[in-house]
């Protein structure tokens, strides 16, 4: 990604949301910028967004409780919508889901605008519902998201542990658009993050033009499903 | 070793019986269903041959915006996997059902539901012709006729189906855990509409290479 020069950069504050639409060639890094951050994402095929992100079919076919370089995030449809091109975490969660209203109040106690302005309180759910409604979308369209820089352990009887330190300052993952890509991020604390307070960390993003993915490309060769499902993605260019 | 063993989870059989229930209905192998429940019914799936997938969606019957969501339910229960004492939530934090019995020990919500367009890209890209469980949910939606579409399709729980995370962070697809007879039953904490996929996946054990019947029962809500 060193090659081509940054189009854009932007820092999304702390409990802020975020969405673009992802031109197919382009990749996003998004870096955390002081360690142990949370981005929710959920994505979309911007020209038919009942086409989404769809959680089961990424998991189920690369056999994946995780996400991390050479991977990718399989829509409904057989198709990619973002490949993982590169990563220095190494794990980022694809299971525990986002925060609600009352879970933000039960642990963080309430909170308003009228008594703290813009650092009120923000949960992932109301933060998702409002950019989705900038796009036409709505509850109907509300599905499984993507926390990255965030670990949730499995132990063998299924219990789910929140990891922390998983993401240290600089720590950084690029998502490349393999379609024109609905991307909807926001900097919501994790649902299972046991910190006492109420504290959502920054991260970066960047912009850049990156070529269309090799015969070689790791995340195409990484699994005989991810090249087929590379295939399935060219065809519906053509 | 035993599937009770390595669940942890002691197996609740229910005190209702079959002879009792105010509705019960064989859905044939590969058959989808869609049926509302009431507050306080109690419903029960049974696995009547054994290692069968049940692909099942919930939803609020006043407001299908409302449906069962995958991840808030293992998020508020912090466990992967449903079993006695399970609340089904709901995207907006509902409890929909509460699963009262299990005699099977554990079920999947990680797996989803299999679709032509997943099956070419996990299995190859001829397999695209066979029926598949998204096809039996849009159909079965588009029969009932309220204006339910693809929107609606989301990430489902599959009864019976037995799909451990390892900690590494592997999924894997593991032999089943159920056998004939086994079942699962929720008692509905408000009125939800059901809407299940009888599996007809044949390229994968999840249902033993062999889809077969389940049935489904229905009793009254306590007086």
């Amino acid at each position: 990604m060193s090659e081509t020069p940054i189009l854009w950069e932007e820092t999304i504050q702390p409990g802020a949301a975020w969405s673009h639409v992802l031109k197919r060639g382009t990749a996003l890094r998004v870096t955390d910028l002081e360690g142990g951050a949370n981005v929710g994402g959920i994505f979309y095929n911007f020209e038919c967004p009942t086409e989404r992100y769809n959680l089961p079919d990424t998991l189920k076919a690369q056999h994946i409780a995780r996400l991390t370089a050479g991977y990718v995030l399989y829509s409904d449809m057989g198709r990619i919508l973002v490949s993982v091109t590169g990563d220095s975490v190494g794990w980022h969660d694809p299971i525990g889901g986002t925060s609600s209203r009352q879970l933000v109040e039960s642990k963080y106690g309430p909170s308003s605008y009228q008594h703290e302005r813009n650092d009120y309180h923000k949960n992932g759910r109301d933060t998702f519902l409002i950019e989705l409604g900038k796009w036409g979308l709505g509850p109907r369209d509300l599905v499984a998201n993507v926390n990255l820089f965030s670990r949730v352990d499995v132990a063998d009887d299924g219990t789910m542990t929140f990891h922390p330190g998983n993401s240290q300052a600089g720590d950084h993952v690029d998502l490349r658009a393999e379609m024109n890509v609905l991307v909807i991020l926001n900097t919501c604390q994790h649902p299972l993050d046991p910190a006492p307070k109420y504290q959502p960390k920054p991260v970066q993003i960047s912009l850049r033009r990156v070529g269309a993915p090799k015969s070689d490309d790791p995340c195409r060769i990484s699994r005989p499903e991810n090249g087929r499902g590379f295939t399935l993605t060219e065809r519906y260019f053509l | 070793m035993s599937a009770t063993i390595s669940i942890g989870k002691t197996l609740l059989e229910s005190k209702l019986r079959s002879e009792d229930a105010i509705y019960r209905h064989i859905i044939p192998a590969g058959d989808p269903w869609i049926c509302e429940i009431k507050r306080g019914q109690y419903f029960r799936i049974v696995d009547l041959h054994g290692n069968q997938a049940v692909d099942t969606l919930f939803y609020n019957a006043h407001d299908y915006s409302d449906r069962y969501s995958a991840q808030d339910t293992i998020q508020q229960q912090r466990n992967l996997y449903l079993t006695t004492g399970t609340k089904l939530i709901s995207t907006a934090g509902t409890v929909l059902l509460t699963i009262v019995a299990d005699t099977c020990g554990r079920h999947d919500t990680l797996g989803g539901a299999c679709a032509s367009e997943s099956n070419m890209v996990r299995y190859a890209i001829e397999k695209r012709h066979m029926h598949a469980c998204r096809g039996s949910f849009l159909r079965a939606v588009i029969e009932w006729d309220h204006g339910m579409s693809k929107r609606d399709i989301t990430s489902n729980i599959n009864f019976f189906m037995n799909v451990p995370v390892t900690p590494e962070g592997k999924l894997t697809f593991a032999d089943g855990i159920s056998e004939p007879g086994k079942y699962v039953e929720m008692r509905a904490e408000t009125d939800v509409l059901a809407l299940i996929s009888n599996c007809p996946q044949l390229n994968n054990p999840c249902n033993a290479y062999n889809p077969t019947p389940v049935e489904v029962l229905t009793w009254a809500a306590e007086p």
